[in-house]
């Protein structure tokens, strides 16, 4: 500390308090426990995709419905429980003072639990919003944005009641993450509710799919990275017990990182139907990403200079050494696949889940364990109950993950190679998409079981854990004291950055500047240049009954493995048909580009075949396409859409500025069964019953208008 | 929607001049900052996480 610092603090009396560790205990437990459940799931989903029957013919646990449910239990749950446990432990040690409130961090605490419980309910009953990683309709968004709330007033009510000055590299951390993540989610759930369940999104087409990607990615970065450089920042010099390597790169780091992170959402929109420029801002700032990205990796594992010899020794070290590495290695592959040509040949296949789990099995989940084999003996008073059994954890992760993406990768090569071949006369080499499908089947099983090894792993950890707490004595609170914080007029300034974080409400405004500018930038010319989506004068709002349908497709999450995009090369259109232009989709409320094509591109399905063939695939795939590995669905055509709501619908979609006539709601009840009337006719000529007021009749209609609007 | 709004801000076309501007200055400063921040100042905040505290 310096001399002026220490001097002045010597002048003032010392003040005793207390760290709350049981709200952290809550945290942990419940990020054990979601973690496991979401891992669950997701191998669950991993064996659906080599063996349908997993989906057990049950609308609850199809694929399109649990995949959601997945991707939401890791990152809300697992990732942002141990992001709070984290916090807690560490927010009110650096800044030298209790935390704000204990009520608000409990309200914090079972609001975010009631909040992932309604998640769990809602997403396998199909109420979603199809939008990735925002499925969560729009009265559990509101709770979210009300939990959020309370950790921001804890956050930064303590950091005002600090009795450290200067607020350390993680806090920062911690607060950008409030500030973005709030930003983000006001914005992205912007929707009109239509029922208790049910909204659409204010936004359409190429305007909504740039707003859900400059989401979904800064999701990714603010809610699974910053908070976890944070926990890095802080528990890795804990655990090496030496300062982080560079401080200065850590204050460089924190600004670039920001403020660059934002802007490089378009980079999931590559190739698509969004303007170019917005396109290529996307890739611009992703490879100026790998400068903020690489600096913090090299800080965290240059913190461990000189002190390799503990990593052999340490459980703790270990998993943090392997989750920086991964964090390193997916935010170079990050940029690299942001560059055109690599993602023409990523882009809707499997390299982007292997992608992604670098950083979810090996970042999140590898610094999360290593905080956890930290924290439990720290707040037990004891050592860790089995040193052995926790480096075998270590090495069930380890080859877990690696068991998972390699796989995963080479099948990402797999299909995108086999997308692409043509034969010498010029046809496609797989001109049926199932080949593909078939073709990476054993990939598939092996990346199960990397999974099945990186949750047993898990398993392990929750028994070493459990007795590593039964043999110690759980510290509720620890005291703690600390001279009082000096007036301003007593300090002594050191430069205008610590003067800049001293006042956090002035440091939180920048940061939001910082974040808040990227956004504006690439949403402002979308929303108000007309030349960016080219309108077409064929293409008309979806009638009653293919409204109707479309819900249902969003209900059954076939977002999840079909995409609506056809990307301008020859070998999508010689596949799908005509590329998708930007004005086809100014009516899609919600967009439903999608980002992954386990099945087919969907976007031309419109007229290619008769109603009786999606009749049959639905009740059972396997009767049109042998081998294939999509759900059955026979539901459908037992259950009745929901007819009633229809007129209410076409008024949200008329507020939503879709032209439907004055007055036609009152028609659309009439012109729906219009509509199924013609189809059930159809249907009984190719010997098929059924009625017109069942699913699978909307959604036929649906699926047969998709793409066909530029044909007329 | 937001299109009324921002269309009736006028000489919106200097925003970007404007932050970029901002931006740059902010970096520059920075860097400058960082390169010059006293030794005891970065002493103190980088041994904050640790107990034993210098």
């Amino acid at each position: 500390m310096s001399k002026d610092l220490s001097e002045n603090r010597n002048q003032h009396q010392l003040e005793h308090f207390e760290y709350d560790n049981t709200i952290v205990k809550y945290f942990m437990v419940a990020t054990v426990v979601f973690g496991i459940v979401g891992m669950l799931v997701g191998l669950t989903a991993a064996i659906q995709l080599f063996y349908p029957i997993f989906n057990f013919d049950l609308p609850y646990t199809t694929f399109g419905r649990i995949r959601p449910l997945h991707t939401n239990a890791i990152i809300f749950a697992f990732v942002g429980n141990a992001m709070f446990a984290g916090i807690y432990y560490s927010l009110p040690r650096l800044l030298k003072t209790a935390v704000f409130s204990p009520l608000l961090s409990r309200i914090n605490f079972w609001g975010w639990q009631s909040i992932i419980v309604a998640a769990a309910i809602t997403l396998p009953l199909g109420l979603t919003t199809g939008k990735e990683y925002a499925e969560l309709e729009w009265p559990i968004d509101i709770a979210i944005t009300l939990i959020w709330v309370v950790f921001g007033i804890n956050l930064i009510g303590t950091i005002i009641k600090r009795r450290e000055k200067h607020m350390y590299v993680a806090v920062w951390f911690y607060l950008a993450t409030f500030i973005t993540v709030a930003m983000l989610h006001l914005v992205n759930s912007f929707e009109l509710p239509v029922s208790l369940f049910k909204s659409y999104s204010w936004y359409a087409g190429v305007q909504d799919a740039l707003v859900q990607w400059w989401y979904g990615h800064n999701a990714v970065a603010f809610f699974l990275t910053t908070p976890f450089l944070g926990l890095m920042y802080y528990y890795m010099p804990k655990a090496a017990n030496r300062p982080v390597y560079s401080y200065k790169l850590s204050i460089i780091h924190f600004w670039s990182l920001i403020f660059i992170y934002i802007w490089a959402g378009p980079h999931h929109l590559i190739y698509t139907s969004l303007p170019d420029w917005a396109q290529s801002l996307g890739t611009v700032f992703s490879i100026m990403l790998i400068a903020p990205s690489w600096g913090g990796m090299l800080n965290g594992l240059l913190t461990l200079r000189g002190a390799w010899d503990k990593v052999r020794e340490d459980p703790v070290l270990k998993f943090f050494v392997v989750a920086v590495t991964a964090y390193g290695m997916a935010t170079l592959e990050g940029p690299l696949l942001s560059l055109k040509n690599v993602n023409a040949i990523a882009h809707y296949t499997d390299w982007i889940v292997a992608h992604v789990h670098i950083g979810g099995l090996g970042w999140n989940g590898f610094m999360t364990f290593g905080m956890l084999y930290w924290l439990v003996p720290k707040m037990w008073r004891t050592s860790i109950y089995s040193n052995s059994l926790a480096n075998t954890h270590f090495w069930l992760g380890t080859l877990g993950i690696l068991i998972y993406a390699l796989p995963m990768y080479w099948a990402g090569f797999v299909q995108a190679l086999m997308w692409k071949e043509f034969t010498p006369d010029g046809l496609l080499a797989y001109p049926n998409f199932l080949e593909t499908t078939k073709q990476i089947i054993p990939l598939h099983m092996s990346r199960a079981v990397g999974g099945t090894l990186y949750l047993i792993g898990a398993l392990v950890m929750v028994y070493n854990l459990l007795k590593t707490a039964g043999q110690g004595d759980f510290l509720a609170s620890e005291k703690d004291s600390a001279p009082a914080l000096l007036k301003e007029t007593e300090s002594v300034e050191t430069g205008w950055h610590n003067a800049l974080e001293s006042k956090p409400i002035l440091f939180t405004v920048l940061s939001f500047v910082a974040v808040a500018i990227g956004g504006v930038v690439e949403f402002l010319p979308s929303f108000l240049i007309k030349s960016n989506v080219p309108t077409i004068s064929s293409v008309e709002p979806y009638t009653p009954l293919e409204l109707a349908g479309r819900d249902i497709y969003l209900k059954e999450g076939c977002v999840n493995c079909h995409s609506q995009m056809i990307r301008p090369f020859r070998s999508e259109t010689e596949r799908y048909g005509e590329y998708s232009k930007a004005g086809e989709f100014v009516y899609d409320h919600p967009f439903l580009w999608g980002s992954k094509r386990t099945g087919p591109d969907l976007h031309r399905i419109g007229s290619k075949y008769p109603d009786s063939w999606h009749y049959n695939h639905m009740i059972d795939p396997t009767t049109m396409s042998p081998g294939s590995v999509m759900p059955a669905y026979p539901w459908l055509a037992e259950e009745n859409y929901d007819i009633a709501s229809l007129p209410t619908k076409i008024n949200a979609m008329r507020t939503l500025g879709v032209p439907y006539a004055e007055g036609f709601e009152n028609e659309a009840i009439n012109n729906a069964n219009t509509q199924a009337e013609k189809i059930v006719d159809g249907l009984r000529e190719a010997k098929i019953k059924t009625s017109k007021e069942k699913e699978i009749v909307a959604l036929i209609a649906y699926l047969q208008r998709l793409g066909t609007d530029i044909k007329k | 929607m937001f299109k009324h709004y921002f269309e009736g801000i006028s000489g919106i076309a200097s925003y970007p001049i404007f932050s970029l501007t901002i931006f740059f200055v902010f970096f520059m400063a920075l860097g400058f900052w960082v390169f010059k921040a006293k030794k005891d100042y970065i002493k103190h905040m980088e041994n904050l996480p640790l107990d034993n505290e210098k």
